[in-house]
C-alpha cells in the first residue's frame, strides 16, 4: 500500500518551514531527501560499528565488511546484476561515467571511431566523452530530438554505422523528463557490434531498473537521488567487458600482490576500488534500497506519473498566457520531472519567487547548456517529484506560478 | 505580500519592465559581452567615450529582473560622469552589494543605485547585479573578452 501522508512521516526534514511556509521540495532532480531509516544506518555505523573494511580480523572490522558487502548485493539485486561482482562503488554518476571513459574507453576508442550520445545528455554523460574524442581523435555524433522533446528514432539505424564503438544514452533526461528507449538503443548498438551505456542517474531511483532485461553493457548511477547519502554512486558493468578493463585509480585495497618494482590486481569488484571505500554512505545506500524495495518501484514510479500527469493538466486548466512547457505530453514516456519558462518572468526570478512561498524548484541550466540552448531558451524552471510528493503540492506550485506572473506583469500587491 | 519588496522594489520593477538606454547606440568607441553562465543572463554594453566622459551609454540583452534593471539603472547613472567618477562607482556599488550584515557603504556616492542594496541579502542573486558593471568595466578597459561572472 503506497500511503503518502505515512511516507512523508519517515522525512524528518518534509515538516520544516521555509519563510513560514511549509517546504514543498520540488528539486528532486537534484538530489533526494533521506528518509529517517537512511540517517539512522549512518549513524548506526558511525557508533556501532566503524572499522575499516576487508583486512581486519577483529570483529568491528568482519562487521563493517559484511554490512559493506550486504550494501552492494542490495544495489546489485536493485538492478538485476547477474552478480554483485559487476557493482562497483563510486562517488557518483559521473564518477562511474569517468571511470569507463578511462577504463574502458583508452583501450577499445581509437582515431575515427563514433562514439553516439543524445543531446539531452547531462554534461557528466556528455564532457567524459568529448575529452576522449579530443584525445583519440574520435567523432561524437548526437541522436536528433524531435519537437516534443523526444528522440528521432527512426534516424538512429543511419547513425550507427561500423565505426561505432559506444551508444551512450540518458535513460531519464532531467531537463525534460523524456524517458528514452534505451532497450531499443541497445539492440541497434549490438547489432554493429557496438556497446550501450546506459545512464541511469535519473530512472534507478524512479522506476524499476533491470540491467539483464536492458540489456546493457554500462548502467550508471548515484545514491543521493534515490534516498541515499552523498558521495556514493554505483557503476554496473557486463562481465565480458569488465573482465578486459584495466583499473582507473591505483593504490591500497586494488591488489593482489605488491613488489617494490610491480602489482597484481585484486579480483572483480575491488579491482576497481582504490582506497578505503565510503563505507559508512555505501550502508546508507543499501538502506535506501531497503526502503524502496518496501514501497516497491514499481508503486513509485506510478505515484510520480500521476504526480506529472496531474501537473499537466493542471497548467492546462490554468491557461498561463506565455508559458512555455517543455517535455513529452505522454506521461508513459516521461518521469516526474516538469520543465517551463514564460515570457514575462526569467527563472531566476520565478525561483526567487517561489522560494518566498516555500516551494524549492531548480531554474538555470540544469547542467544540461547545449540541451536548454536548443529550446531557444537561456534558462528553465524545473519541478521534480518524488515518493513524498502530493497533488496538494502541485496545487500549491500552481498557485505560485499565477502569482508570480500576477507578480512580475502587473507590480507588486 | 512575501516580504520580496527589498529585493523587487517598485523601482526595480519599473526598470525590469521598461530598461532605460535599451538598445544600441550609432557610434560606440567602447563596448563588451557579459555572461553569467549560471542562469544564462547575456549582455552587451556599448559606450562613447569623449574627452574622459561618458557622452552615452546602451545595453541590450536577455536577463533576470534584477540583471536588467540594474544595468537599467546603471547606464542612468553613468551618462556625462568622468571615467574617474564611474570607477569610483563601481568600486562602491561593488562593496554594497558583496558586504555583510552591519558593513558600511557610500550612499553619498551612490545615490540612487542605493535601491539595490537589499540584494546583499541573498547571495545567489549578487552575480546578477553586479554583471552589467562587470561588463562596463570590461568595456572602459578594452579587455576584449566576454566578462562571465562564474
Amino acid at each position: 500500500m503506497f500511503d503518502v501522508e505515512k511516507i512523508r512521516g519517515d522525512f524528518p526534514i518534509l515538516s520544516k518551514k521555509v519563510y513560514g511556509n511549509p517546504l514543498v521540495y520540488l528539486d528532486n532532480a537534484a538530489t533526494s531527501q533521506k528518509p529517517r531509516q537512511v540517517i539512522d544506518s549512518l549513524v548506526d555505523y558511525y557508533e556501532n560499528y566503524n572499522a575499516n573494511v576487508h583486512r581486519g580480523v577483529h570483529t568491528l572490522s568482519m562487521e563493517a565488511t559484511d554490512r559493506f558487502e550486504e550494501a552492494r548485493e542490495k544495489v546489485a539485486r536493485f538492478i538485476n546484476a547477474e552478480s554483485s561482482d559487476l557493482v562497483m562503488w563510486t562517488r557518483n554518476a559521473s564518477e562511474s561515467l569517468n571511470l569507463i571513459a578511462y577504463s574502458w574507453g583508452e583501450d577499445n576508442v581509437h582515431e575515427g571511431d563514433e562514439i553516439l550520445l543524445t543531446p539531452m545528455e547531462h554534461h557528466s554523460n556528455l564532457v567524459p566523452w568529448q575529452e576522449l574524442a579530443r584525445r583519440k581523435n574520435a567523432v561524437i555524433k548526437f541522436i536528433p530530438m524531435l519537437e516534443n522533446g523526444t528522440l528521432n528514432m527512426g534516424e538512429v539505424d543511419d547513425l550507427i554505422t561500423e565505426r561505432t564503438v559506444l551508444v551512450s544514452a540518458v535513460h531519464m533526461s532531467n531537463a525534460l523528463g523524456t524517458i528514452n528507449p534505451v532497450r531499443e538503443l541497445g539492440e541497434k548498438a549490438h547489432r554493429q557490434g557496438a556497446k550501450i551505456l546506459v545512464d541511469g542517474a535519473q530512472s534507478v531511483p524512479h522506476m524499476p531498473t533491470n540491467v539483464q532485461e536492458l540489456d546493457c553493457d554500462f548502467l550508471v548511477f548515484s545514491g543521493h537521488k534515490m534516498l541515499g547519502p552523498t558521495g556514493i554512486g554505483a557503476l554496473y558493468v557486463k562481465q565480458d567487458i569488465l573482465n578486459t578493463m584495466e583499473p582507473f585509480l591505483t593504490g591500497g585495497e586494488m591488489v593482489l600482490e605488491v613488489s617494490y618494482q610491480e602489482a597484481s590486481w585484486a579480483d572483480l569488484p575491488m579491482r576497481f576500488e582504490a582506497g578505503t571505500p565510503n563505507i559508512a554512505d555505501s550502508i546508507g545506500l543499501g538502506s535506501a534500497v531497503d526502503y524502496l524495495n518496501n514501497l516497491g518501484m514499481e508503486n513509485v514510479r506510478k505515484h510520480e506519473k500521476d504526480l506529472i500527469s496531474y501537473a499537466l493538466n493542471r497548467f492546462q486548466e490554468a491557461g498561463l498566457e506565455g508559458m512555455d512547457l517543455f517535455g513529452p505530453d505522454d506521461p508513459e514516456i516521461r518521469g516526474g520531472v516538469f520543465s517551463f519558462n514564460t515570457v514575462d518572468v526569467h527563472p531566476h526570478d520565478m525561483g526567487t519567487f517561489l522560494d518566498r512561498m516555500g516551494i524549492a524548484v531548480r531554474t538555470g541550466h540544469h547542467c544540461a547548456m547545449p540541451l536548454i540552448r536548443s529550446l531557444g531558451v537561456a534558462a528553465t524552471v524545473r519541478a521534480s517529484f518524488y515518493l513524498y510528493n502530493t497533488e496538494r503540492e502541485v496545487d500549491i506550485l500552481v498557485d505560485g506560478v499565477t502569482e508570480a506572473l500576477r507578480y512580475f506583469r502587473d507590480g507588486s500587491e | 505580500m512575501y516580504d520580496l519588496e527589498d529585493l523587487y522594489q517598485e523601482i526595480v520593477m519599473d526598470h525590469n519592465r521598461r530598461p532605460r538606454n535599451f538598445g544600441e547606440i550609432k557610434n560606440p568607441t567602447n563596448s563588451a559581452d557579459g555572461f553569467n553562465p549560471l542562469c544564462g543572463d547575456q549582455i552587451k554594453l556599448q559606450l562613447h567615450l569623449k574627452d574622459g566622459l561618458v557622452a552615452d551609454v546602451a545595453f541590450s540583452g536577455v536577463g533576470c529582473a534584477i540583471s536588467k534593471s540594474s544595468a537599467s539603472m546603471m547606464t542612468e547613472e553613468l551618462k556625462g560622469k568622468t571615467l574617474d567618477h564611474v570607477e569610483n562607482l563601481f568600486g562602491a556599488f561593488r562593496k554594497m552589494i558583496t558586504r555583510k550584515p552591519g558593513d558600511s557603504y557610500d550612499a553619498d556616492l551612490l545615490g540612487d543605485l542605493e535601491i539595490l542594496q537589499g540584494i546583499s541579502r541573498y547571495p545567489a542573486r549578487i552575480k546578477c547585479a553586479t554583471l552589467a558593471w562587470h561588463t562596463l568595466h570590461s568595456a572602459i578597459h578594452d579587455e576584449n573578452e566576454v566578462v562571465s561572472t562564474k
